[in-house]
């Protein structure tokens, strides 16, 4: 009997570890797919070599919902499938995952064929060298850069460099204002300068609604806005060579301007300190605050029932009327990339791909539900895009973006300075007073942070 | 059965015969040692191979990152990193420059955050246990009750947390301002000096049931005799405590503050699910802080050379404290 029970124990040993062999073997082997993938000459492959390629695609959350994505964009993948017989593995990955799951796939080697990427992660990731570079062979087979808008081309990639990404969906800031608000207080017009917007805005603050709403607690959102305003005072966060310059005098002052909102100024209500899940919005189309500067708007506003005829957008003000060049500029260049993973072992049928993402037709569809503005200049004309605010927003694109500095340590940048604004709203919210010299200091503790570039 | 079982070989029969004879006995050998003692460390290889490859092989890694320079330059081709030698490490302990200035200011604010949620936690824990350890009605109710922040996934409760604690149309604001005039304004919780102390009660409330359900535990193995003797020697409640309820529960306490030290120096969920990837200066704790390294200034280099300073000062934590617990138990108990 011992004998007996000592055997079948033996067994159930060996079962465990083999079991558990099999296990790891399954959860390791992540290797690619099936199919034998092109060998990625750069030569446009020939389309019947290409049936059957399964690709991996990884997509940014554009829509309401992760599901909401998916079943957009699964019907574009169908017809994409359909047409040229290569099968897309799509994955909508959240916005707080998305860099951290880039991140994990360019160490290991081990991610998608093609992915969206932030714009202004850009250059970072471009530094770490794991998305294909777009030389013009590789622009050829989406049918040439200039396609697209030259400021969407400019935010993909550090210049002098080929993009290491092609613009998907562009969006800029505008200032949107509630058209009633604006008239019960005897505004005619929207403000054109900052010196018009504080006006207006301490006229429209009274009996618990404010002038304005900002997301103060939001890192990303702070960097956009600082840096227009340094723009506008002819200062850059980064210069030629890449080393920081937060702590300019006119940095300094584009700061202290946007925290001024509700430190000096008070046309901000001191909650908005704490803004991080997209409260402006809620704030500005219930009436709470009369403005608010935001990337296309209009599907989030609409949300909260608010209808377009009850709002405007115009450009964002500048330091004086009718600036022009650096002084004129009202918006960052924002918007989504798509990027082929260098490791890819279906290149070309990966640029299929992007071709068809990026190609006019699909264009107009994508960017239509998204609410986004399309970068291939050719699918602008469509009349999805010819509404009122994208209009205004389309025309900031054109004319008065700029790209956020496209160097290796953005995304650095953007951790430090934006939590140093947001500790700033912080104290001003506390009351505390925020003068330039604790800007600077704040700023001075940030550049000490980052890294030699 | 006995009888189909082979018979067993004496030791003496094996490895002096000789190589040609050796290769054939050795795997009746093995299947004997196996069968005499081998077998108990074939169960554990499972355990074995799961704990390298989850905890040691990663732990291996992180070390060998963190004497390098590891930047986003490198994290396509990581083995090419260059050496780095000891400057991750000397750049974190150089408290008089920026990157050590910020990494002991997290260390500090960590310490006294864990410091005040374990104390917390585990008075709360102990009360609660105590003055349930009597039966009466709706006992089990409470017991239930007071478990559920426990039960509770972490996530959710901590998102709940967040939505009580904003300035405007939160909970705590409108208890505290709106319902008992406590305070002139309302005051901000998620952003600034309020965030520490949002961040322990939060802490606090997570934790101090697990103090609660262990210690209720440990109270069950304490005889009613030495109460009932102690009441009849004329102790009151609280000499009863003091002389019989802690020393009893001596070894329970020790493990708990030890795991609930642990657990909170290195927790990671509540100041990201409250305040995202950059918590306010007042809330930076070291777990996040050390994330912000490697994966937001994409420098895992200096991020792993602070989490293995993090990994020994534990080290050296829990080894003086065992050591500390341990022998003030054997003295008691001599």
């Amino acid at each position: 009997m011992r004998s007996s029970s000592t055997s079948s124990r033996l067994l159930a040993a060996t079962a465990l570890v083999a079991a558990l062999g099999l296990t790891l073997a399954a959860c390791g082997g992540g290797s690619d797919d099936d199919s034998s993938g092109s060998s990625g000459s750069g030569k446009t492959a020939d389309a019947n070599s290409l049936k059957g390629q399964t690709i991996t695609y990884w997509a940014s959350n554009q829509g309401t919902s992760l599901d909401a994505d998916k079943k957009t964009l699964t019907t574009e993948l169908d017809k994409f499938e359909a047409s040229t017989g290569i099968k897309v593995k799509l994955e909508v990955i959240g916005w707080a995952d998305l860099l951290n799951r880039i991140l994990a796939a360019a160490t290991s080697g081990q991610g998608p064929d093609v992915l969206n990427i932030g714009n202004t992660w850009s250059a970072s990731l471009q530094a770490t060298g794991a998305l294909m570079p777009w030389d013009d062979a590789a622009f050829q087979t989406i049918g040439g850069k200039d396609r697209f808008a030259p400021a969407a081309i400019a935010s993909a990639g550090a210049a002098g460099q080929d993009p290491a990404a092609v613009p998907l969906y562009s969006m800029a800031y505008g200032l949107y204002y509630n058209k009633k608000m604006f008239a019960d207080a005897g505004i005619a017009n929207p403000p054109a300068t900052w010196d018009e917007l504080v006006a207006d805005g301490k006229k429209l603050t009274t009996g618990g609604h404010y002038g304005i709403a900002v997301e103060g607690a939001n890192g990303a959102e702070n960097i956009h806005h600082i840096f227009v305003l340094a723009k506008q005072r002819g200062a850059s966060w980064f210069d030629d060579k890449g080393a920081p310059t937060f702590t300019g005098p006119q940095q300094v002052a584009a700061v202290k301007q946007y925290v001024d909102m509700i430190a000096a100024n008070k046309i901000a209500a001191k909650g908005n300190a704490e803004y991080v899940q997209n409260q402006t919005i809620t704030d500005f189309a219930t009436g709470k605050a009369a403005m608010m500067m935001w990337q296309t708007a209009s599907a989030s506003i609409a949300s909260h029932g608010m209808k377009p005829d009850q709002y405007g957008v115009v450009p964002v003000p500048v330091q004086t009327a009718g600036a022009t060049g650096d002084a004129g500029v009202t918006s960052m260049v924002a918007g989504i990339n798509m990027a082929i993973f260098k490791d890819t072992k279906h290149k070309d049928a990966a640029e299929a791909f992007v071709k068809f993402m990026t190609s006019t037709d699909e264009q107009k569809v994508l960017n239509g539900k998204y609410g986004s503005i399309p970068p291939v200049t050719e699918a602008q004309s469509d009349p999805a895009f010819q509404t009122p605010d994208l209009k205004v927003l389309a025309e900031v694109l054109a004319k008065s973006a700029a790209p956020l500095p496209q160097v290796a340590n953005e995304s650095q940048f953007e951790n430090l300075v934006g939590p140093a604004v947001k500790s700033l709203f912080a104290d001003a919210a506390a009351g505390k007073a925020v003068t330039d010299d604790s800007v600077k200091a704040a700023l001075t503790k940030a550049q000490q942070q980052m890294p030699a570039s | 059965m006995t009888a189909t079982a082979p018979p067993r070989r004496t030791p003496e029969a094996g490895p002096s015969s000789g190589k040609s004879a050796a290769g054939g006995r050795l795997r009746p050998r093995i299947v004997e040692r196996l069968r005499q003692g081998g077998l108990p460390y074939l169960l554990l290889l499972p355990a074995i191979l799961a704990e390298l490859l989850i905890h040691i092989v990663p732990m291996f890694f992180g070390i060998l990152i963190s004497f390098k320079n590891l930047t986003l330059f490198y994290i396509h081709h990581w083995n090419s990193a260059p050496w780095a030698g000891f400057d991750n490490y000397k750049a974190a302990v150089k408290i008089h420059q920026p990157i050590g200035e910020a990494l002991l200011h997290s260390f500090w604010v960590t310490l006294c955050y864990t410091l005040l949620s374990v104390a917390l936690s585990w008075l709360l824990g102990t009360a609660a246990a105590i003055l349930l350890q009597d039966k009466f009605r709706g006992r089990g109710l409470i017991r239930t009750l007071f478990l559920v922040p426990y039960a509770l996934p972490a996530y959710a409760a901590l998102i709940t947390w967040t939505f009580m604690f904003q300035q405007d149309t939160g909970l705590v604001n409108h208890v505290l301002h709106d319902q008992l005039h406590l305070t002139s304004s309302k005051s901000f919780w998620l952003i600034g000096d309020n965030s520490f102390w949002a961040m322990v009660i939060v802490s606090v409330w997570k934790s101090w049931p697990f103090a609660f359900l262990a210690l209720m535990a440990g109270l069950q193995n304490i005889p009613r005799e030495l109460y009932e003797a102690a009441a009849m020697d004329g102790a009151g409640v609280w000499q009863q405590i003091r002389k019989i309820t802690m020393p009893s529960l001596r070894p329970v306490n020790q493990v708990i503050v030890l795991v609930l030290f642990l657990w909170t120096f290195n927790d990671f969920n509540t100041p990201f699910v409250m305040f995202g990837q950059n918590p306010p200066h007042q809330a930076d704790l070291i777990s996040i802080h050390i994330y912000q390294s490697s994966f937001i200034n994409w420098n895992f280099g200096s991020g792993s050379a602070m989490s293995v300073l993090l990994l020994l000062f534990l080290l050296v934590v829990t080894a003086v404290y065992l050591l500390v617990t341990s022998r003030g138990r054997s003295e008691n108990d001599v």
